[in-house]
């Protein structure tokens, strides 16, 4: 018996008092890759960022080549031979292949860069995993999502990596792109090299894992070989989380009316053939992967990224939405999914910000949005001593609160909701959910993006689900994480029994 | 095509209209007299403009240049006041304090983490305020034998000019055979992904704000040696400090750091240079010279700025893009 090139021994974790991995022990063998599974939240990331020496494990130990490490920077765990690729890229766009690959370690002769060297040095890595699509000496700009991502997986192995870790490799490949990257897999499979591979496309961890884990709130709940389990299974074992009791049900007296927003064919460089409607009063939920185009398809009817085919109509009118302004304009509201960077103005005031909207599309009604936005903020219950306290220093769910105070202030007819709970506590969702539930009660159409399979079912009227840029059909309120996640990632469907079909 | 190429098209493109406009006045924009006038406005803004690139090729920015070239003019000529034999040690000195100044400039930037526009902009004003109440005009004198550095000329292209040329020369070497160089270009790319790869992140901001002074200080001991005299106002008067960043980005070099090349900015250089012959051999209304460059400049970033693109990924690709 071959013993595991990495160990990892009852490892825990937690922040600020959550536990997110507990006591998780898994074993990655030479020469396989080992497929790391599980929803939103399982405790995935977590357990590769403790490999790659961004976290320290509270609790258990990590072993690599029967050597227990304790790694306190990334640097260190590559030089020990552990790699990491993660979904976000460390290349530096402006260089070579060859410079990004060698930055820090350039081969030198005389005391100057041996450029021949570094070029030539690469060229022989990719020759020895049969990468004959990649010049050294392009620029990392130049490549594509793919081709990018196996730059940096050449990164590792120029370390002497023996382990790789990496995070979705393919989350943001289409399919030709996929086969690339398995391909290179298989080879560094045959080199001795392990692999943990963390994915949420089942067929692909059935197509290249030798072994899988599956995590599930932080616990591992299966460990085994991939002969020994069927992907029907695999996705029970995954979801199956009770619904928390926190969604508010539907208010009395909430009807679904006319339809109010209706998208037919809409398309554009990211998404294609979509078509939707909401109603009055209706909340629908996208779920879908990452990287599965639903923060796209938001962004092209607010007019961020707009469709650039198909027909939008509101209220029964075709109306052209180019831009974000003549969204707000139209009556749509967008909370968008990165409340710091796109949501809020941090260094402003929480009274500035509320109004920020209603300032700029609607100037003649700031001074009625000024009256109106204290009781706004406090019906949302934004707990502040007072409203020209600067944004950044409130916490994600009072600031959430406050872009939510933001477009009510400007009584939109649409509200876009793009993973609405992200990162802040339960209460805040509490007070999300309810004001969902008060909108919809108003004739508000309500559209919500999320990744919570949970927060989708909870509060969902319709579920259409994403899946590479298109809409996959759609499910009633009655759906459960196993078909939602079956239409997302692509499996087969699941029979009455949960067996193969 | 690279930025630097379009650049010289760019170039090429200013040099036959403004041909076309000397000639139109009966004078030939290729006689060896204009050639030299073209050659020697390109050389102290050239030398300024070099280092500015380093600076900004890091993420940083160097407003202190003006004041540096002001300060070294003075410790140079001032030295060489003495006689013939003092010149080396004039420009020694000159070069040690302009080196000394890129050494705050660039310990306040990394260590301090001030940025580099407010770092440069006090350490400057600090200099300014020493030269105002040392100076009240003028000092020192240069030996002949020096100033005819500053003026001497083989053919049609000046001597300054070539010592110019050669230090982009190295420059250029340094940049793309050198680590130091390589890690200008990383740590301006991105500090982070530097830092993952385990660069000491402060050293190649430090090194390029010591080379950007140093070439500051060459401009004020070339100005010394035209002039004849040390002077306060020297640095200031030119605008050097956003004329060369001027010269820089339109040579095709990122404000926001990373991107860029020594032979971009030279070219932006000579633009200028070819700009302000063209302007004084036609008589241009002086008061326009500088909508003229200020049009070039904003001209010439809106074309950069639509050649970069998203990387975001296409799934779904359209015709005619």
């Amino acid at each position: 018996m071959v013993d595991a090139i990495l160990r990892a021994d009852a490892v825990s974790k937690s922040f600020s008092g959550v536990e997110v991995l507990s006591e998780v022990s898994i074993a990655l063998m030479p020469g396989s890759v080992h497929g790391l599974v599980g929803e939103n939240g399982a405790g995935k990331s977590t357990l590769m960022k403790i490999f790659a020496g961004v976290y320290r494990a509270d609790r258990g130990s990590v072993w690599l080549d029967g050597k227990h490490i304790d790694f306190g920077h990334p640097l260190e765990a590559m030089k020990a031979g552990l790699a990491t690729v993660f979904q976000e890229f460390n290349l530096l766009p402006d260089r070579t292949v060859a410079e990004n690959i060698y930055l820090g370690r350039e081969p030198q002769k005389f005391g100057f860069v041996n450029s021949k060297k570094m070029v030539a040095d690469t060229g022989a890595v990719m020759a020895e995993l049969g990468i004959d699509f990649i010049s050294p000496s392009s620029r990392v700009s130049s490549l594509s999502v793919a081709e990018q991502q196996i730059v940096e997986i050449i990164k590792a192995l120029s370390f002497d990596a023996r382990v790789i870790s990496m995070d979705e490799p393919t989350a943001a490949l289409a399919d030709h792109e996929v086969q690339l990257l398995q391909s290179v897999i298989a080879r560094l499979k045959s080199r001795g090299v392990g692999i943990l591979y963390v994915s949420h496309r089942l067929n692909e961890v059935f197509d290249i894992c030798d072994a899988v884990s599956v995590l599930k709130d932080g616990k591992l709940v299966w460990d085994g070989l991939i002969e020994e389990i069927t992907q029907p299974e695999m996705v029970r074992l995954m979801v199956g989380r009770p619904i928390d009791a926190f969604f508010p049900p539907v208010l009395e007296g909430t009807t679904i009316g006319q339809t109010r927003l209706e998208i037919f064919e809409g398309g554009n460089e990211f998404v294609d053939s979509i078509n939707l409607s909401v109603k009055s009063g209706e909340i629908v939920g996208i779920a879908g992967l990452q990287g599965a185009g639903r923060t796209e398809v938001v962004e092209a009817i607010f007019g961020a990224v707009p469709f650039s085919r198909g027909l939008i109509h509101i209220d029964g009118v075709e109306t052209s939405i180019r831009n974000p302004r003549q969204a707000v304009k139209a009556g749509i509201a967008l909370v968008t999914e990165d409340r710091k960077a796109q949501g809020l103005a941090l260094e402003q005031s929480i009274l500035d910000n509320a109004l920020l909207t209603v300032r700029g599309a609607h100037p003649s009604r700031t001074r009625g949005a000024r009256r109106d936005a204290p009781g706004v903020l406090s019906s949302l219950e934004v707990n502040s001593t007072n409203l020209g306290q600067e944004i950044q220093f409130l916490s994600g769910g009072n600031q959430q609160k406050v872009v939510l105070s933001k477009w009510l202030l400007t009584n939109p007819r649409i509200v876009i909701l793009d993973e609405p709970t992200r990162g802040i506590d339960v209460g805040a969702k509490v007070a999300v959910y309810t004001l969902m539930r008060e909108l919809a009660l108003k004739g508000v159409a309500i559209l919500m993006v999320s990744s919570e399979l949970p927060e989708v079912i909870g509060m969902s009227d319709r579920i259409v689900v994403m899946r590479e840029g298109r809409l996959q059909q759609g499910l009633g309120p009655q759906a459960d994480e196993a078909q939602i996640l079956t239409l997302a990632t692509g499996t087969i469907a699941l029979t009455a029994e949960g067996e193969k079909s | 095509m690279s930025s630097t190429s379009l650049v010289y098209i760019a170039l090429f493109v200013v040099v036959v209209i403004g041909a076309i406009l000397v000639g139109a006045e009966g004078r030939n924009f290729f006689s060896t007299g204009n050639l030299r006038d073209v050659f020697t406005g390109m050389s102290v803004l050239g030398l300024v403009g070099i280092g500015q690139t380093l600076v900004i090729l890091s993420r940083s920015l160097d407003l202190s240049v003006p004041y540096v070239m002001s300060l070294s003019s003075l410790i140079a000529a001032q030295t060489m006041s003495s006689g013939g034999a003092s010149i080396a040690v004039g420009v020694v000195l000159a070069l040690l304090f302009s080196a000394a100044v890129g050494l705050v400039n660039g310990l306040v930037v990394t260590k301090l983490r001030v940025h580099g526009f407010i770092a440069t902009l006090g350490v400057g004003l600090i200099i300014k305020g020493y030269l105002d109440t040392t100076y009240k005009g003028s000092a020192g004198s240069v030996p002949k034998e020096f100033q005819f550095i500053g003026s001497a000329a083989i053919g049609a292209v000046p001597v300054s000019t070539i010592g110019m040329l050669a230090l982009a020369a190295a420059v250029y070497f340094l940049l793309t055979k050198t680590r130091t160089g390589h890690h200008i270009y990383a740590v301006g790319g991105s500090a982070e992904v530097s830092r993952l790869s385990g660069l000491r992140t402060s050293s190649p901001v430090i090194i390029s704000h010591v080379l950007c002074s140093l070439s500051a200080g060459l401009a004020g001991i070339l100005l010394a040696s035209r002039l004849g005299v040390g002077s306060p106002t020297v640095g200031t008067q030119g605008g050097y400090d956003l004329l060369s960043i001027a010269a820089v980005v339109v040579g095709g070099t990122l404000l926001s750091g990373g991107h860029g090349s020594i032979w971009g900015t030279i070219g932006g250089v000579a633009i200028f240079a070819v700009l302000d012959s063209v302007m004084s051999a036609i008589q241009f209304n002086p008061f326009l010279k500088d909508v003229v460059r200020g049009l070039v400049i904003v001209v010439a970033v809106a074309i950069y700025s639509r050649r970069s693109s998203e990387t975001k990924r296409v799934r779904f690709p359209e015709k005619g893009k």
